[in-house]
């Protein structure tokens, strides 16, 4: 089903849930609610707030945030005039008490978000959500690992848990352009939910496959301003909305402020450079999930291993999202080769 | 004499364990509900008693007078019904489902002081591979927080884990801190469905005082000898590491410590689960050994009374 004139398509903005991991999860909230009340002036539909990782991601294994969650929820929600709040959880790191604590500090949508095969795990929680008031999204991540067929039978599990939406997730940043059309438009045609994508721009991919998602009728899409996500980013937001604009896409979203909140808030305080460059590509190629990106960098010198061998091999052995703790066991074998 | 409530593939491994493995005790009764269960024809094809008329259907088995004690591997619901009716007569309960009515018990640390305990709960899989290792750094040195990541392959995880996926790590956490000794603890676990399946994987990581390092190393390494012990696939897969560390968790103040990472496998033994299923091999084998331990302590008693 194409895009059809005059469809309004949701944006959901990640620089300040997925751009914490490009910035190891150490945002200040003044920092974050500069960032929030542009977006905001831009009139996006959906901000999300949360560790990198989801609700409860503080660990060893993910990072710790430099502030609490309930701080940056408070902080952000405070600055909402138009944008409604949102927050991902990973079931199996945080729990329904963490979706407690975020529908108390005024979050509209949660994001359950498991890895592509493993929906059911999910349940509960979407069942939760619903009887909770939350607009709720199920999130199926590194959905390049299996065919459309068999995503599609795990989207249909989310929605009859009650999900509003269901989101092809491409964490690895790994899909191809007609992996991409062919997940939307079987999702399109077999859901009665609203169907979503968010991505990575790994392969350098970011905009171009978000607009063949809306182009195959995605109802909501992810972006990040300046692209600040995990491994080289997400889909850059100011991007996709001059092409929405440029193709009579209907978004309701201003562009200028987020130009302004791309150059002068959000790429001033990039540490590493959020780009697609050799190690950050590597992720995309290798199918590796993007925020294996700054603990293999780590690991990588720590070890004095090279980062590309880590993620290749990461890869080979199958890992996938949360698996942190994998990257320095695997850097170790390599020292001993 | 023991009966095993639930006749799924925990229940059913635990059978296997203790009619090849065990010479303390003996397999009486295999309790289920469906008597087309594969369990259950075999506990039949084995010469082990069944019925599939759950906890009332054991108290009214032939062999029940004889049992002494009773693994339960159904559900926490199930449990709760089950644990009433088996107190009621005075039967001894090892408990391998969520429910935790009684102590939870990880054999290598804590399993002496709990021998008397008519009900005791194992804790979750994930906690018996990593709890040990977080108690192995606490009798060297005081742990401020201890973490664990347990990773499973998809296919070993049962529906009863994928719906309630938030008692794993609850229950973990609480495990970590009340047995492991750390001041607080966290749980995360990861469902990786990679074919073939991958090995049952778990990290652990500490951060402590800072300690002698050879001296929590050996700490480590002891725990985990006498761990595999009774679970013979329970490996430390690489040298503990160590950082010096400066933490500073959300809404805290820095924390100057010692960090510790454990990088461990379990494989099965392959009995009646595959063995890349070392997560729920943990389980049947320490609920083995908390078996064991108090048929022995029971027969000590009874010979110091008698």
């Amino acid at each position: 089903m194409p895009y059809t004139p005059g469809k309004k398509i949701i944006v959901n903005d990640c620089t300040l849930r997925d751009g914490m991991h490009a910035l190891a999860h150490q945002y200040s909230v003044e920092q974050m609610v500069g960032i929030a009340r542009k977006l905001d002036e831009a009139r996006i539909d959906l901000i999300e707030v949360s560790h990198g990782d989801g609700l409860n991601g503080n660990s060893f294994n993910y990072g710790f945030s430099a502030h609490t969650e309930l701080e940056y929820l408070h902080a952000v929600k405070a600055e909402l005039k138009h944008a409604r709040l949102a927050a991902l959880l990973l079931p199996g790191i945080g729990t329904i008490e963490d979706m407690k604590m975020a529908r108390e500090a005024g979050v509209d949508t949660i994001r359950i978000a498991t890895h592509c095969t493993e929906a059911d795990i999910a349940a509960q929680h979407i069942a939760t959500a619903r009887e909770m008031g939350f607009d709720t999204v199920g999130f199926l991540m590194m959905a390049h690992m299996i065919p459309t067929a068999e995503l599609l039978k795990q989207a249909k599990l989310m929605e009859s848990y009650g999900a509003h939406c269901v989101y092809i997730t491409d964490s690895a940043g790994a899909l191809l352009m007609e992996e991409t059309r062919e997940r939307v438009a079987a999702f399109r045609s077999e859901l009665e939910c609203q169907v979503g994508f968010h991505n990575h721009n790994n392969l350098g991919l970011g905009v171009a496959n978000t607009v063949i998602a809306i182009e195959n009728g995605a109802d909501r899409v992810d972006g990040s301003l300046a692209g600040m996500g995990a491994g080289a980013g997400n889909c850059a937001l100011e991007v996709l909305i001059a092409v929405t604009n440029r193709m009579n896409i209907r978004t309701d979203i201003e562009l200028y402020p987020l130009i302004d909140g791309a150059d002068q808030l959000v790429r001033p305080i990039q540490q590493r450079p959020v780009q697609t460059d050799g190690n950050s590509l590597m992720l995309g190629y290798a199918g590796v999930y993007s925020s294996f990106l700054l603990h293999t960098e780590r690991a990588a010198q720590r070890f004095n291993v090279d980062p590309r061998d880590i993620l290749v091999e990461l890869g080979r052995r199958k890992m996938i999202g949360g698996q942190e703790d994998m990257i320095v066991d695997v850097a170790i074998d390599l020292l001993k080769q | 004499m023991v009966a095993i409530i639930g006749s799924g593939n925990i229940g059913t491994d635990l059978m296997v364990k203790i009619l090849r493995t065990s010479k303390t005790l003996t397999m009486g009764v295999l309790v289920g509900i469906d008597p087309e269960s594969d369990g259950l024809r075999r506990a039949a094809g084995m010469g082990v008693g069944t019925t599939h008329e759950g906890v009332e259907g054991l108290v009214n088995h032939p062999l029940f007078p004889e049992i002494e004690i009773v693994f339960d591997a159904t559900s926490a619901k199930a449990h709760l019904h089950n644990a009433e009716v088996l107190a009621a007569h005075g039967k001894r309960v090892v408990d391998l489902t969520p429910a935790a009515i009684g102590p939870y018990v990880v054999p290598v640390a804590n399993l002496q002081q709990h021998l008397d305990a008519p009900n005791v709960n194992m804790v979750t899989c994930g906690g018996q591979a990593t709890i040990p290792i977080v108690w192995a750094v606490s009798r060297v040195v005081p742990v401020l927080y201890g973490e664990i990541v347990a990773s499973i392959a998809s296919r070993s995880a049962g529906p009863g884990t994928r719906a309630n996926i938030d008692e794993f790590t609850e229950t973990t956490s609480r495990g970590i801190e009340e047995i492991g000794g750390a001041d607080r603890g966290k749980a995360i676990i990861i469902l990786n469905p990679a074919e073939p399946p991958l090995i049952m994987r778990d990290t652990v990581y500490t951060l402590s005082e800072r300690g002698n390092r050879q001296k929590i190393a050996a700490s480590i390494h002891e725990v985990v000898a006498n761990v595999a012990k009774y679970v013979p696939g329970y490996r430390l897969v690489k040298e503990p590491v160590f950082d010096d560390v400066t933490v500073r968790m959300p809404g805290g103040e820095p924390v100057e410590g010692l960090k510790t990472t454990c990088f461990l496998e379990v494989e099965g033994a392959g009995h009646y689960l595959p063995k890349y299923a070392g997560n729920l091999d943990i389980m049947t084998s320490a609920a083995l050994q908390v078996g064991e331990q108090i048929a022995r302590h029971m027969e000590r008693q009874a010979a110091v009374t008698g």
